[in-house]
């Protein structure tokens, strides 16, 4: 049975995403120096944090896919990596806009923590093409899992890497201690609706993959339709 | 070790007899000096512009021996020879980085060199030492990086795009590291020292990617 618990799962994401948003305009403070443009924070570093946190589980479950051989592993690392690549887009976007409205700029190269991003997320655009690249399935599935480990291991030295450099212009949203109350329960309860918000995703394209590759299957028993299936997608098929 | 010996001759052989690819890569790097100085209309450089130059084309330059490193095993049956022998995978791995890393240093040998003689303005010879220090640092870390992503690339379709576009973000923090510490080298009016910090950065990046891909080489192999 597919898709269970999916629509609990999608209505705590948006309540939780929503209830986010609402305390984020209402509840949480004005920032002193910063005042309204600040609130983008609540969208910006939690979308981050996801997306980079999704690029090492994508690591983390091709592991399993290398030990166990089983397709189904590379689905999830797959899954998650692209849907972290998919909230990468909106964390250039998001940060563009407030790097525009604080600094003036639509981007600034001394700045660490948006460079590193931008070289993780060139690093991760590479995955797609070379999952197409590679015919043969099997073949396929290993080599993406060899990315994605050396991509997750990759994403926090590259962070560590990069921020050795100490330019401290980006706020830092955590070890500065500063942030008051309100704005840290704000930022935690973004931070959870966006993680809810992935776990969403992953499990829709999960079960919307598996469905469809279940539909494939029948069809073939039921019409004997040996024709190759055309493929749009670098997902691996199961 | 004897593995790795045999393995690391056969390389060497092969390339002393075809000359594939260190030929190319030293014309590659010598004409980007050239179309440095048109593109920038700079008959001599120093410091920071000088370490990015140097760093850019010998990045450039290697891209060339990534693309060709593994396509003799791909084409020829290298790899089944390999697989049959009763050895350690990752031994290739480490033959494979060597190899890379001797031809980066024959491409060093004539294009600093020739940097020096078309581009820069302070000597090499104020800061020479440290400059072996920092290339032997920026060349372990690319072969490391275009050994593993090469074994990647030559197997899919587009080998010679993927592989480029697979190695640069890998190398950047290498490219950051090496160009910070070459900067202070290059200046003119004396060298200053080697900053500690980018040094250690440099050194542990190098480490941790080269027990990374040797841990994680073995699947790219079978078939």
């Amino acid at each position: 049975m597919h898709g269970k618990g999916l629509r609990g799962l999608s209505v705590a994401t948006i309540v939780v995403l929503v209830g986010a948003f609402a305390i984020a305009a209402f509840y949480a403070p004005l920032d002193a120096d910063q005042g309204f443009r600040q609130k983008i924070f609540y969208l910006h570093v939690p979308l981050a944090i996801v997306s980079l946190v999704g690029f090492i589980v994508g690591g983390l479950l091709a592991v399993q896919h290398l030990r166990s051989r089983a397709s189904i592993w590379d689905l999830r690392s797959y899954v998650a990596i692209h849907i972290s690549l998919i909230l990468g887009v909106a964390v250039l976007v998001t940060g563009a806009i407030w790097a525009k409205t604080s600094w003036g700029v639509w981007w600034l190269w001394d700045e660490p923590t948006l460079v590193s991003f931008l070289i993780v997320f060139l690093l991760y655009a590479t995955y797609t093409p070379m999952r197409f690249a590679i015919e043969d399935p099997e073949r396929q599935a290993r080599y993406a899992s060899v990315f994605a480990i050396a991509g997750g291991a990759f994403v926090p030295i590259c962070f560590g890497a990069v921020r050795a450099q100490e330019q401290e212009v980006h706020p830092q949203t955590f070890g500065s201690g500063e942030l008051p109350g309100p704005m840290w329960l704000t930022f935690l309860v973004s931070l959870a609706g966006m993680a809810l918000l992935f776990a969403t995703l992953y499990r829709f394209e999960i079960e919307t993959k598996l469905t469809r590759g279940r539909l494939r299957a029948l069809r073939r028993r039921l019409l004997d339709d040996d024709a190759p299936v055309q493929r749009r997608s670098a997902a691996p098929t199961i | 070790m004897r593995v790795l010996a045999a393995l690391l001759r056969k390389e060497l052989r092969l390339e002393l007899r075809t000359l594939e690819s260190v030929p190319g890569m030293i014309l590659f790097g010598v004409t980007i000096f050239v179309v440095f100085h048109f593109g920038l209309d700079r008959a001599s450089v120093e410091g920071d512009l000088a370490a990015g130059i140097l760093v850019v084309t010998i990045l450039f330059a290697g891209m060339l021996g990534l693309n060709r490193l593994y396509v003799a095993d791909e084409e020829q049956g290298g790899f089944d020879g390999f697989l049959l022998a009763p050895v350690d995978r990752t031994w290739l791995f480490v033959a494979k980085a060597g190899a890379l890393f001797a031809y980066l240093v024959a491409l060093e040998l004539v294009a600093v060199p020739a940097f020096a003689l078309l581009l820069l303005e302070p000597g090499l010879g104020q800061a020479l030492p440290e400059l072996l220090l920092v290339l032997a640092l920026l060349n372990a870390g690319f072969a490391i990086i275009a050994a593993l992503v090469g074994a990647i690339a030559v197997r899919t379709r587009a080998r010679d795009l993927l592989g480029p576009l697979i190695a640069l973000p890998l190398l950047i923090p290498v490219v950051i590291g090496a160009a910070r510490l070459l900067e202070p080298l290059l200046r003119e009016g004396g060298a200053g020292g080697l900053d500690a910090t980018w040094l250690a950065i440099l050194g542990l990046y190098d480490l941790v990617f080269g027990l990374l891909s040797i841990a994680v080489f073995d699947p790219l192999l079978e078939d």
